[in-house]
């Protein structure tokens, strides 16, 4: 049964058509609770991070589930995967394409670092050419590495000075 | 006799240049680059090898003499019989082979890596660009005298390179090259690591 209790709730019939709170708590709150990614598949984590978006890890629990292949409509860019030379600059002229705000989560240690491959041709960290926000260890990482990684995102953007930010733009 | 047998025999007969070649699995021949195209072209019009599975290079060391090889691997789809023909090119500095596109459109790709990755130019060749490397990468990184690691160099796209301030770099070896353990049952232990974990860029190799 319901509890009857909705003191701890919000109660129209008390609080009226007006709620109170802070421009940044609710601007924060809208960004984290909707963040929608643009899939940068470039290896083997890309497929963890389909494994994270389907049924069973269902990465839509945290509201990032609106994969977008347009970098207009995206606001966190997963890097998935080994980023050689070759793949760095369109990789970085997406970004660029991305509106802000935008994040950066780097998937798995090739992203991150470079990985195993010490390598001619493979870029020695996506850091090097983006910002990251969020870097996930593993090779790949577990779904639920990534999933973690997508709250201690959340986690960061509910902290951040968006309304001051919005203001001095 | 199979029909590889055959046809190494009767290409040793027609051309005297073709020799032997030392090989643990299927025949192989060496041939002078001159004969090479007429070569291949009888093994394919007169002994049923129709395809070609595989180009590649070979850079033997900086120092040998002849330093570039192409190994061209022969397969006929009647006889199921492989065949493997190696050329040596006869420059060291700009090593050169005629292309084997107009036989095989399959050689188009093969030929452009082995161009990208050994400087291997093959003449003839319709559109002779590198495949996996970017245009203008100044290096051909398969070659002996070439570091795993790289080298520095700009990145292809020049707007993103001058925003990022960003170039290629010598990886970061670290104790490395990450190698997997083969034979490894325990695959946390079978993982590719760096075997070598005394050194750093920053710390030199003991005893060196």
């Amino acid at each position: 049964m319901v509890s009857a209790s909705t003191d701890l709730a919000y109660n129209s019939k008390i609080e009226g058509e007006v709620i109170v709170s802070r421009a940044d708590a609710v601007i924060n709150w809208i960004r984290s609770s909707s963040m929608w990614p643009m899939p940068m598949g470039l290896a083997c984590c890309a497929i963890e991070l389909m494994a994270t978006a389907a049924s069973r890890f269902d990465i839509a629990r945290f509201g990032a589930e609106v994969m977008r292949f347009s970098p207009k409509q995206s606001d966190v860019m997963i890097v998935a995967g080994t980023v050689t030379y070759k793949m760095a600059s369109p990789l970085r002229r997406i970004y660029d394409q991305m509106s802000d705000p935008k994040w950066v989560i780097a998937m798995g240690a090739c992203a991150s670092t470079g990985g195993m491959y010490r390598s001619y041709a493979v870029l020695q960290g996506v850091d090097r050419i983006v910002p990251v926000d969020v870097y996930v260890s593993g090779c790949p990482p577990r779904p639920e590495a990534l999933l973690d990684a997508l709250i201690k995102l959340q986690g960061k953007v509910k902290r951040e000075p968006s309304a001051g930010k919005l203001l001095s733009a | 006799m199979p029909a590889a047998a055959d046809a190494v025999a009767a290409v040793k007969a027609r051309w005297p240049g073709v020799t032997d070649r030392p090989s643990l699995d299927h025949p192989a021949v060496n041939v002078p680059p001159a004969d090479l195209l007429a070569v291949l072209g009888s093994l394919q019009s007169a002994h049923g090898f129709d395809m070609l599975t595989d180009v590649c290079g070979v850079d033997w060391s900086a120092e040998a003499n002849p330093r570039f090889t192409v190994v061209y691997h022969l397969f006929s789809t009647t006889t199921h019989d492989y065949l493997r023909i190696a050329a040596a090119c006869a420059d060291a500095t700009l090593p050169e082979m005629p292309s084997a596109t107009a036989l095989w459109p399959a050689a188009d790709w093969h030929e452009r890596e082995a161009y990208d990755m050994y400087g291997i130019r093959f003449t003839g060749h319709p559109d002779l660009r590198r495949i996996l490397m970017w245009d203008g990468y100044p290096y051909f990184p398969l070659r002996k005298d070439f570091p795993l690691a790289g080298m520095e160099t700009e990145l292809p796209d020049a707007e993103v390179a001058a925003e990022t301030k960003v170039g290629t770099i010598a990886a970061p070896m670290a104790g490395g090259p990450f190698v997997a353990s083969a034979g490894e049952i325990n695959l946390t232990d079978a993982e590719p690591r760096a075997k070598d974990e005394s050194w750093t860029e920053k710390r030199p190799k003991p005893g060196t």
